[in-house]
């Protein structure tokens, strides 16, 4: 493997499992995912498919077990740090930004009180000190007449001003990475182009680097460098926004690509993907997408299929993909 | 907030073919009794209450009907026996006890305390149930309407304001003294309590009726049904109440519990029913003059009132824990 | 705001009015007559039933009765049916004995509380949290006073300790430490008993802190305040209980109203001459302006109560306190 110290983020066969009433559900299965410095990577899939979990689980904020693998930041194991040294690291190094603003933000907590209680934890600052970098944060993401927006409650804001405040709160302290866990889900179209602006702008400010949680396609094209897509726990196809859309290699992503509606074609039906996902306590021996692929064949039902290459970075589990060599039949 | 998902919320007695073709595997009402059935103590406390309807009945027409335990008869020679003790020689022989003994002891007056607690089994339970039944059928009809009807105005106040307003001011009422001064004012009798007890706790009930209308009013199948033309009643009844009543449930078998200590509290302050009719609640409260001598007097109803209470309090918590979606596993 | 409060009083007021006229209603229109049981003489002679009645009012048509009622009610005129005397003075020493109790129970109860109830929701599913559940609903499910009499009877019996009344008979010569040691010890058992088993009691304030707790401790901010990297600590006691404690503030001001109506039975038991067991004495012998005083007084403290939730509530909560 690359040597992780040269990568911000290496997360390597991370496995997490949630304990529910009906036993050990796996809902993360073998995921390596890598950022390099300033690196913006995507992680797409549909609701369900894992990617929240991997995003949460980097900072241990979710209520699932890390049973297998390790999440390397800057080369210390982030699954396996002491509950203090990880405390420093979130907010200080790595920000993270969630789905909701509208719940995110405590409501009985003036929006200044809030962002000034990351910078005097993570930079020891004075009160006025503090409140000085907090008027300065929020001028920063866009938030007009901060000096008024700091003494109000979060009630008293928009969405779109919330996801702002929850980026300022993230970005306070000059993170080397930030994770955004789907940020313009819950807002409105137009607030969510201006939030994937100020994000890259201040991407290219602090030189950043960003995991992007999301399952909106379009965001992942004007936005990531890369891209992971994932499916039922597992990562099927990753590589560069270029090659993934282009050329997508796994039919589960050529199935997502094809599901967008194009307004240069406009054609009766929208192809829709048959089947369901699988439900985490009922997972296919084999290829989990066998069912719904129209691409299945003798491997597929019986064999996982790991991440063959496709050309360079560029990478699919599939089994189309595998390299004849290795097709010589073996006894079962 | 989270936007709700799943299938549309109306409860089926049985899942329908579609449904199975779907990958429904069951109904809410069967996925509430397997979520129920996992909780022990609340199967625990079914068991207990099974078997109170079971001897509650079989009390009755064995004290009542088809004399095998008489309850009255009153034996002088045999006053104040403990439990498990035999008639004494000096007993005429058709006033000996059944089976040769005294399973609970005798009172005061040479009555079989078993006898006394059957017949009172059922003359508890009953006043637990009809109290409830009756400030369901308010409770229900009050909130129903306020939720249902709010807007529409009658006069120059609406619906909703009018039965508001009219729930506070009962609730504003000190309820145990209006029990008590009505109890103590009206003869005595057993309906006399039970009516008093169920119209002075319908108005949590309803309140709750009327929280969850305001909600379910303003989903998407309340507005489907409808479009369809259905009449309101039938979307009232058919539609709305079923999906109203979890929080209704939960609260009527806490509310029988509370009926059953009422009426023991009553009894003990010597405004219950009369004799000879027995409760649980008036054993206890003759009981108290012979602690000291013959403990068990006292101690017999009181632990059966608290296993009682005890049952429908934990089967009340049981199917709060069963029918709160939030304690369910979340998708990710 | 202001103008909210202001609507609220009123409001309050009027509701006042109407209960009181609605109680008074009831109590009339219950059978029996009032001077049928009269305690201090069973045989009363008609001309003098006719002479109390006339005094009393008791043959002026409904309304005039109510008004009289008010009027000397408000005048401090108004006089109870057994023996004559005022209402209010009767009122006024039972009530400085019912506040000792009331205050020591409401005490145990919101001290005690608090802590079990966020330390079983913090450790949910834990040994402390399944064994204060257990304990929480066999005291809810317990008769208050079969609790209360069992505790006598162990006490009596293992201690031979007196645990009735305000006082032990014969400790008035006693020194000042004793007696005030006394007056303590009696003042202990009644009020634990009231803590554990009452509506209000600790057994049902615990869970519904736990629940409260639990609700706040899976909110997205939650969350949101670890990602921020605050220490474990302040995640639950700054962002966290400063949430779930909202609901309380208002639950403080309903407690009045157990000035009267939750003593009843404990100090029937206890023959701790409060305002229950006047209310108590009240109704058995029919005493109408006793009673009806009473219940106003009791709905007094109940409106006063609300009113009281609705003000800490605006203060505490800045959704609404902007309005």
């Amino acid at each position: 493997m690359a040597a992780e110290d040269s990568e911000l983020l290496a997360i390597r066969n991370l496995h997490v499992d949630f304990e529910t009433d009906a036993g050990l559900v796996p809902a993360v299965r073998g995921v390596d995912l890598n950022i390099a410095p300033g690196e913006t990577v995507a992680l797409v899939g549909e609701s369900g498919c894992g990617k929240s979990v991997t995003a949460m689980s980097v900072m241990r904020l979710t209520e699932g077990r890390i049973t297998a693998g390790s999440i390397h930041f800057q080369g210390r194991d982030l699954s396996r740090l002491p509950e203090p040294e990880l405390r420093r690291i979130r907010g200080g190094q790595v920000g993270m930004i969630f789905q909701e603003p509208m719940t995110s933000l405590n409501p009985v907590f003036t929006v200044g009180r809030q962002i000034e209680e990351v910078l005097t934890l993570h930079q020891q600052l004075s009160a006025s000190a503090a409140r000085a970098q907090t008027l300065e944060l929020l001028k920063r993401v866009g938030i007009p007449s901060p000096e008024r927006r700091r003494l109000q409650y979060p009630h008293e804001l928009s969405g779109g001003m919330k996801q702002r405040v929850m980026i300022a709160m993230a970005i306070a302290c000059r993170p080397r990475l930030l994770i955004a866990d789907e940020p313009t889900t819950a807002l409105d179209v137009t607030i969510q182009a201006q939030i994937m602006e100020l994000l890259r702008s201040l991407k290219q400010e602090f030189g950043m680097a960003v995991l992007l949680i999301t399952h909106d396609l379009g965001v992942v094209a004007h936005f990531a460098e890369r891209v992971l897509v994932m499916y039922a726990g597992k990562i099927v196809e990753q590589g560069s926004v270029r090659d993934v859309f282009k050329r997508a290699a796994h039919p589960y992503t050529q199935a997502l690509l094809g599901a967008l509606p194009d307004p240069l074609e406009p054609t009766l039906r929208l192809s829709a993907i048959p089947g369901r996902v699988p439900s985490p306590t009922m997972l296919p021996a084999g290829c989990s997408f066998c069912a719904r692929c129209a691409h299945a064949f003798e491997p597929c039902p019986t064999e996982r299929p790991e991440l063959f290459e496709v050309s360079g970075e560029h990478r699919a589990a599939c089994f189309l993909r595998r390299p004849p060599a290795t097709f010589a039949p073996t006894p079962r | 907030m989270s936007i709700p998902v799943g299938p549309t919320p109306v409860v089926e007695l049985a899942p329908r073919p579609e449904a199975e073709a779907l990958g429904i595997a069951e109904t809410p009402a069967q996925q509430l009794w397997r979520t129920f059935r996992k909780d022990r103590l609340a199967m625990l406390g079914l068991y207990v209450l099974l078997a109170l309807v079971a001897v509650a009945l079989l009390g009755n027409l064995l004290t009542g009907w088809w004399v095998v335990f008489d309850p009255t008869t009153v034996r002088l020679p045999d006053k104040l026996l403990p439990p498990l003790s035999a008639p004494s020689t000096a007993l005429a022989p058709e006033l000996r006890p059944p089976f040769g003994s005294y399973p609970f002891g005798t009172d005061e007056l040479g009555r079989s305390v078993f006898a006394r607690m059957l017949q009172g089994s059922f003359v508890s339970l009953s006043v637990g149930v009809v109290a409830v039944g009756i400030s369901l059928s308010i409770g229900v009809t009050i909130g129903g309407l306020a939720g249902f009807y709010g807007q529409r105005k009658l006069g120059p106040v609406s619906i909703d304001t009018l039965l508001m307003r009219f729930t506070d001011v009962v609730l504003c009422f000190p309820t145990f003294f209006l029990i008590l001064t009505v109890v103590a004012l009206l003869p005595p009798s057993i309906y006399n309590i039970m009516i008093v007890i169920g119209i002075t706790s319908w108005m949590s009930i309803a309140r709750f009726v009327r929280a969850e209308f305001l909600a379910l009013r303003e989903q998407d199948f309340v507005t489907a049904a409808q479009a369809l033309g259905l009449p309101e009643w039938r979307i009232i009844f058919r539609h709305m109440i079923p999906n109203a009543m979890a929080p209704v449930l939960v609260s009527s078998t806490i509310n029988v519990a509370h009926a059953i200590l009422t009426e023991s509290a009553l009894s003990f302050l010597g405004f219950g029913v009369r004799p000879p009719y027995a409760t649980w609640g008036n054993i206890l409260a003759d009981g108290r003059s012979y602690i000291f001598d013959a403990p068990w007097l006292f101690l017999i109803p009181g632990a059966a009132i608290l296993v009682v209470v005890l049952a429908f309090n934990l089967v009340g918590e049981g199917l709060r824990d069963a029918l709160n979606p939030k304690l369910r596993r979340r998708a990710s | 705001m202001w103008r909210f409060l202001a609507r609220t009083i009123v409001q309050r007021l009027l509701l006042l009015i109407v209960i009181s006229i609605v109680s008074h209603t009831v109590i009339h229109l219950a059978p029996g007559q009032p001077t049928e049981v009269d305690p201090m003489n069973p045989m009363m002679k008609a001309e003098d039933i006719a002479k109390i009645r006339k005094s009393f009012h008791l043959d002026d048509p409904i309304y005039l009765q109510y008004v009289h009622w008010m009027r000397d009610l408000f005048t401090g005129e108004l006089k109870s049916f057994r023996d004559g005397l005022p209402v209010l003075s009767k009122i006024w020493p039972r009530f400085f004995n019912s506040l000792p109790l009331f205050l020591c129970t409401t005490l145990i109860v919101w001290t005690a509380s608090f802590p079990i109830g966020i330390q079983a929701a913090l450790k949910r599913g834990g040994k402390f949290d399944r064994g204060t559940t257990f304990v929480a609903y066999t005291l809810i499910s317990i008769p208050g006073f079969f609790l209360s009499y069992l505790l006598i009877l162990w006490v009596v019996r293992s201690f031979h300790l007196p645990v009735i009344g305000l006082r032990t008979f014969g400790t008035e010569s006693a020194t000042g430490v004793v007696r005030v040691m006394d007056r303590i010890w009696h003042l202990v058992i009644p009020s634990l008993m009231a803590a554990l088993t009452g509506i209000t009691g600790i057994a049902v304030l615990s869970r519904y802190v736990r629940a409260q707790m639990l609700d706040v401790l899976g909110q997205d901010y939650v969350r949101t305040a670890r990602a921020k990297g605050l220490d474990e600590n302040r995640v639950v006691y700054g962002h966290a209980l400063r949430n779930a404690l909202l609901p309380f503030v208002t639950m403080f001001g309903l407690l009045l109203p157990g000035l009267i109506s939750g003593s009843v039975i404990f100090e029937q038991i206890f023959a701790w001459p409060g305002l229950g067991l006047l209310s108590y004495e009240a109704i058995l012998t029919r005493d109408f302006p006793m009673i009806l005083t009473l219940n106003f007084i009791a709905a007094a403290l109940t409106l006063f109560g609300i009113l009281l939730s609705d003000i800490l509530y605006a203060l505490v909560d800045p959704r609404i306190r902007l309005e």
